[in-house]
């Protein structure tokens, strides 16, 4: 997993809070480097397929490539002109949506993963709510009652889940409730890109109980440890000593300031999501981006893979900022200066 | 007079804990399967020895496998290149990641921003995908794979040390050695890095599940290594069709696999633990409250 | 005087004591604690150990009794039991804490929650931390209302009481957003609001500079007049428990060792422990020597046999080893002391002060000149134009609030920091801004020490390995030489050589800051920064290394510079002083010229504000 968020300050006089408006703007501020590293990202993209033996002409020739028909086909295809060239008329295409066509169908990219985004989006938002609300409520649990054998169930399990690769995790849903022990939900999605994935909820199932279980122990590993960390704090026993009693001391004192560094976890979630789809989709041969990126990498299919990665980059960035911003809102230490 | 190294303490005071036992045992377990395995096979992993899917018998104890190969063998025989490539993988990785973390939070400035924004940069993307992007211009190639891997987590180990070494850094007896004048590599070798060894020791624990993770996932995709190659993420998926059949092909690498990430993060975990209070500042008991915690502050 | 074998307990109820006090205390006290005792319970690894043990005190309305100790007395202890709280690992024992008759030990959770806010109350020792930082400050000080009911309207009142003027930016801000002073006046606040009977104040102004520190004081006092509320003051502060309690328990080891009326009990202290306290604390008026004590408290289960004091006591005796020694009673106010020698003690001059003959060394030219140095950091002066000397062989104390920029400057000095203008002259040379530019002469003769003694060693060396650092880098000497200087480090700051085999973790804060001293002196330096070297120790460590670093001085006629805030310590230490206030200097001179006839209004009320065991009683 990985962390894409703002880093650690540095010592000293440097004042936390960025003004009047400081969720504004970081909201800005992120935004522009937001975008500079998209663009960044482009153009990685972009080179890598340049580093190509071999490009997208003897893609489409494959066996039949001989000298001759290999430089014509570049020419016609337009390889052959300056790279930077090359990656500007691809640039702008890109920004009006338009990805080239796949070298495996011929079809318009933008057409072949269009209603794919939604459907990887529905997995990946679903997985990603139900994933929190299970580990934020059980990890408040397990701290409020930190040692009891709930508490030490409960974290031995999510020691041991963590980890698990996806296509185990799957793959033991579906011995258990698709193939062998019983049948109530299908191994594999039926349905094809362009209907809406809640027009077939069974086949939603078990893709969405796989990310689910594989998310829930890392969200409840930090909002246990987030939450015990707040009980143990100087102004729980403080509110303690006030006489507040022990519920509102756990929902009004401590939740609030523990829910902080578990916002980042739950960003993170969301970040892991979108790469865990791909083994979840293949899987199931769930109808989304996942499932295309992965024939199209079988393919060397480089247009369709430049357009996938870049929206999965584009999803990427955007939960960062997100994350950074309700972070921002959720800190009122570091939202406003000292007056 | 000296002291054990830090690391030894550490790793004898966690195997010592139930957590450290439990873990060092089910994935010590797992590599001497993958280890041993290929010298005590009873067939080679090209063999045909039953009929496709076919159930466990005496002759294959496992059953048989989508070309009625034995499940035994082949799983046997399917670990060792799994293991090695993730161990280079995050050793790689979790060198190249210290080294920059550090380098970034010692010299500051300008360094610093930029081993940043190129953190930034490879974190757009989903160490899967990134793999994947590497492995469709390449083709699927193993010392591709590991090295993609490593690059994919070295900012993760970047941030994490830089955090670290940036709270080291800023220690008076850091600076008790900046005040004599002492050049900035020597200190980071002798204060600074020493000081991070239970960060470091962590981050590795993690680091391997996660390897093993990308390059099994890659390996079940078909990237990894190429049939007829007997590889545990390969044979789950080139077994799915007979589940009913035979679930022994799935099951027995998928049980191999997820021991293997159990006991190391089990151990991993243990370890963190055990690092509290071994001199200066503790790591927190939960590893991962050491990414979110970083980046809150 | 009553005979010493008459024993009376250490709980002064009113029909103990004698008649001369029990006119003062009518009717029962709020307060009552009996032989309360807190212990960690036992596991299979260690039998049960007792932190606190035996203690037993009583309080009147209105009156304020100091509870006074070092770290690791147990006083922190004692003040949660009087709310019925213990921490995590600790259990109660045994004894009884009554509030007005009623054991709130034996309470349930349920009837101690009621009890705590209402009726006891405390205030904690930092504000900063002890509020709820994403909660605004006005619903953590309505919280209070809404739990135990009572009239909201009431909070302005109550803050105006408490200090705070104008109540409605603060109730709309959050916890950071406030001064140190203003968070403990929310606190303060927060504690009177429902008028409690007994208030419990956990070092309410560590940490606080000694201005606002006066006027907390005089607002607890004022509050607690008015309401004749019991209070329990706990400090580690002699000298602000002497402004403010009437009376004044001492505690060691977890035992209550001695008590009595405040003004008497230090006047004439009757446990060798107090004594000892006594002798450590500077004073404003004299600059006499600070005497520290051998040895540090034993922790909890490591107890000797006997007086717990014994093994650091000058007056212990065979019987002190036998049995834990009983209260005797030294006076017909119900002076109190748990030594069996305690009249004898009582009867030597409580502060043995001797005016330190200080040799005045030859005015020479000044080792360092500071001039106009100033420093920013992006658009805040940090300093603005400071000037000041440091004379040869001499010792300088800067002294300033925290923000004053004090330590900025001596980090200028150093080399730490070198974004500063100006010239700073170091033995006729000027230096460069940073260390980078420094020759060797220059890094090896000014040398540094830091405040914090738990970061200032690495702990993955060895106590050897760390002094042997800074001498292997100026000096390539042989293995045996290098050893040999080591060990006479050691020795010089009073520290056994076998100590270079030992790790920080193994330390505790006086010795590692020894340790941190000995690094510095290892390689011969001439000047000496200190910042705040002694402001995290425990006072009669703290008088220990400071007498230690004035012996070095005249032995090696090092010149010192000495950050502090401390000003009583200033005069115990220093020949010269410079004061900073925002960045710039207020007043420069000698010691006894500063301190004893200030010129500036600043200076002077900086001295008024210092508290000072003359108010005590």
């Amino acid at each position: 997993m990985t962390t894409a968020t703002e880093a650690p300050e540095r010592a000293g006089p440097t004042s936390k809070a960025a003004g009047p408006h400081p969720i504004r703007n970081l909201l800005i501020k992120r935004s522009l480097i937001g975008i500079l590293t998209l663009v960044l990202v482009s153009i990685l993209v972009f080179a890598a397929t340049q580093i190509l033996p071999g490009n997208a002409a003897s893609a489409v020739l494959l066996n039949t490539a001989t000298p001759q028909r290999l430089h014509a086909l570049e020419v016609q295809l337009g390889l052959t002109r300056p790279a930077v060239d090359q990656y500007w008329t691809w640039l702008t295409g890109v920004l009006h949506g338009n990805f080239g066509k796949s070298l495996a169908n011929g079809q318009p990219v933008s057409t072949l993963i269009g209603g794919r985004i939604l459907n990887s989006l529905a997995l990946v938002v679903l997985a990603g709510a139900i994933g929190t609300l299970i580990g934020v409520g059980l990890g408040v649990l397990a701290a409020a009652r930190r040692d009891s054998v709930f508490d030490h169930v409960l974290s031995v399990t999510a020691l041991a889940v963590t980890a698990l690769p996806e296509f185990v995790v799957a793959v033991v849903l579906v011995i258990f409730f698709a193939a062998v022990v019983i049948h109530w939900f299908p191994a594999v999605s039926v349905f094809t890109p362009g209907t809406p994935p809640w027009s077939n909820p069974r086949e939603l199932v078990l893709p969405v109980a796989t990310l689910v279980i594989v998310v829930v122990p890392y969200v409840f590993r930090m909002m246990r440890a987030s939450m015990i960390d707040a009980l143990e704090s100087d102004y729980v026993q403080m509110a303690q000593l006030k006489g507040v009693p022990r519920w509102r001391v756990l929902l009004f004192h401590a939740l609030p300031n523990a829910i902080a560094p578990t916002i980042q976890v739950i960003g993170l979630t969301f970040l892991y999501l979108a790469g865990g789809v791909v083994v979840v989709e293949y899987l199931f041969n769930y109808p989304g981006l996942g499932q295309a990126l992965v024939s199209a990498v079988s393919d060397r299919d480089i247009p369709q893979i430049q357009a996938i990665v870049l929206v999965l980059a584009a999803f990427y960035i955007a939960v960062n900022i997100l994350t950074d911003v309700i972070a921002l809102a959720v800190s009122p230490r570091r939202r406003l200066p000292r007056s | 007079m000296a002291r054990r190294p830090e690391v030894i303490a550490v790793l004898g005071r966690a195997v010592r804990t139930p957590r450290g036992t439990a873990g060092l045992v089910i994935g010590g377990l797992v590599v001497l399967v993958a280890v041993i395995g290929p010298a005590v096979a009873p067939y080679s992993t090209t063999e045909f020895v039953t009929a496709p899917f076919a159930r466990a018998s005496s002759a294959a104890w496992l059953g048989g496998d989508v070309l009625g190969r034995d499940v035994l063998s082949r799983t046997l025989n399917g670990g060792w290149q799994l293991l090695a490539m993730a161990a280079v993988a995050t050793a790689l990785g979790v060198v190249v990641g210290a080294l920059l973390g550090v380098m970034a939070a010692y010299y500051g400035g300008l360094w610093d921003s930029l081993i940043m924004r190129a953190v930034d940069v490879i974190l757009a993307f989903p160490q899967l995908v990134f793999a994947l992007l590497l492995v469709s211009i390449l083709g699927p190639k193993i010392w591709l794979i590991v090295l993609a891997v490593a690059i994919s987590h070295a900012p993760q180990v970047a941030r994490v040390t830089r955090a670290a070494a940036l709270d080291i850094s800023e220690r008076d007896f850091v600076k008790a050695m900046q005040i004599l004048g002492i050049p900035g590599r020597r200190i980071i070798r002798r204060d600074v890095l020493p000081n991070l060894t239970s960060v470091l020791m962590v981050e590795i624990g993690l680091r391997l599940t996660y390897s093993m993770l990308v390059i099994a996932g890659l390996s079940f995709l078909g990237f990894g290594l190429q049939p007829p190659a007997a590889s545990w993420g390969l044979m789950i998926n080139e077994n799915r069709v007979g589940l009913i059949a035979n679930p022994w092909g799935v099951l027995m690498p998928a049980i191999l696999i997820a021991l293997f990430t159990i006991g190391v993060n089990t151990f991993t975990d243990a370890v963190a633990r055990a690092s509290l209070g071994v001199g200066g500042r503790a790591t927190d008991p939960e590893p991962i409250a050491l990414v979110a915690r970083e980046v809150t502050g | 005087m009553t005979a010493p074998s008459e024993d009376i307990p250490m709980t002064a109820t009113v029909e103990d004591i004698p008649p001369s006090q029990a006119e003062a205390g009518r009717g029962t006290p709020r307060l009552a604690v009996e032989n309360l005792r807190i212990v960690m319970p036992a596991t299979r690894r260690r039998p049960e150990a007792d932190v606190v043990d035996q203690v037993s005190f009583t309080v009147q309305p209105g009156q304020v009794l100091g509870l006074v100790g070092e770290s690791g007395s147990g006083k922190t202890t004692v003040a949660l039991a009087l709310l019925g709280l213990v921490k995590r690992g600790l259990a109660i024992g045994g004894g009884r804490v009554l509030i007005d008759g009623r054991d709130i030990l034996a309470l349930s959770e349920h009837d101690l929650q009621k009890l705590r806010g209402r009726t006891v109350a405390y205030v904690p020792q930092d504000p900063g931390s002890a509020l709820n930082p994403v909660l605004k400050v006005g619903t953590q000080l309505r919280e209070v209302f809404a739990v135990h009911g009572g009239d909201a309207d009431r909070l302005t009142q109550v803050m105006a009481e408490a200090g705070l003027e104008n109540p409605a930016p603060i109730l709309a801000s959050y916890p950071h957003q406030l001064s140190g002073g203003q968070q403990q006046r929310v606190a303060l606040a927060m504690a009177f609001a429902c008028r409690p009977q007994l208030i419990v104040l956990d070092e309410p102004t560590t940490g606080l500079d000694v201005t606002t520190q006066r006027r907390v004081l005089d607002t607890v006092r004022g509050l607690c007049h008015t309401y004749q509320v019991a209070a329990v003051y706990i400090s580690h502060d002699l000298s602000v428990v002497a402004e403010i309690a009437d009376h004044v328990a001492v505690m060691y080891a977890g035992r209550l060792i001695e008590i009595g009326a405040a003004s008497e009990l230090f006047a004439t202290p009757a446990h060798p422990y107090t004594r000892g306290l006594m002798r450590a604390i500077p004073l404003m008026g004299t600059s006499h020597e600070l005497h520290g004590m051998a040895g540090s408290p034993p922790r909890p289960g490591n107890r000797p046999a006997g007086c717990s004091f014994r093994p650091r006591c000058e007056f212990a005796i065979a019987e002190c080893e036998l049995r834990e020694p009983l209260p005797v009673v030294v006076s017909d106010t119900g002076h109190a002391a748990r030594c069996v020698r305690a009249l004898e003690v009582t009867a030597l001059s409580a502060t043995a002060v001797r005016a330190r003959e200080r040799t005045v060394p030859p005015a020479e030219e000044p080792v360092l000149t500071v001039s106009g140095v100033s420093v920013s950091y992006t658009n805040k002066p940090v300093l603005r134009d400071v000037n000041l000397d440091v004379g040869a062989r001499k010792s300088v104390a800067i002294v300033g609030t925290s923000g004053s920029g004090k330590t900025t400057l001596a980090r200028c000095v150093v080399g730490l920091h070198k974004d500063w203008t100006g010239t700073i002259t170091f033995g006729g040379q000027q230096l460069p801004p940073g260390v980078r530019g420094r020759t060797q002469d220059q890094l090896r003769k000014i040398q540094f020490v830091a405040q914090n003694p738990y970061s200032s060693l690495n702990p993955r060396q060895t106590v050897g390995q760390i002094i042997g650092h800074p001498l292997s880098h100026f000096s390539k000497l042989p293995a045996r030489e290098r050893d040999k200087r080591i060990g006479d480090a050691l020795t010089s700051v009073a520290l056994r050589e076998s100590f270079a085999a030992r790790y920080p973790d193994e330390l505790s804060g006086g010795e590692r800051q020894r340790v941190a001293l000995a690094r510095a002196l290892v390689v011969d330096p001439e000047l000496l920064v200190c910042d705040e070297i002694t402001s995290a120790l425990d006072v009669s460590v703290q008088a220990a290394i400071v007498e230690l670093l004035l012996r070095l001085q005249a032995e090696r006629g090092l010149s010192l510079m000495f950050i502090t805030h401390n000003l009583p310590l200033v005069r115990s230490i220093a020949d010269d002083v410079t004061v900073i206030s925002a960045g710039q200097v207020c007043e420069r001179g000698s010691v006894t010229q500063v301190l004893t006839a200030p010129k500036e209004a600043y200076t002077r009320q900086l001295i008024a504000d210092v508290p000072s065991f003359e108010h005590a009683g």
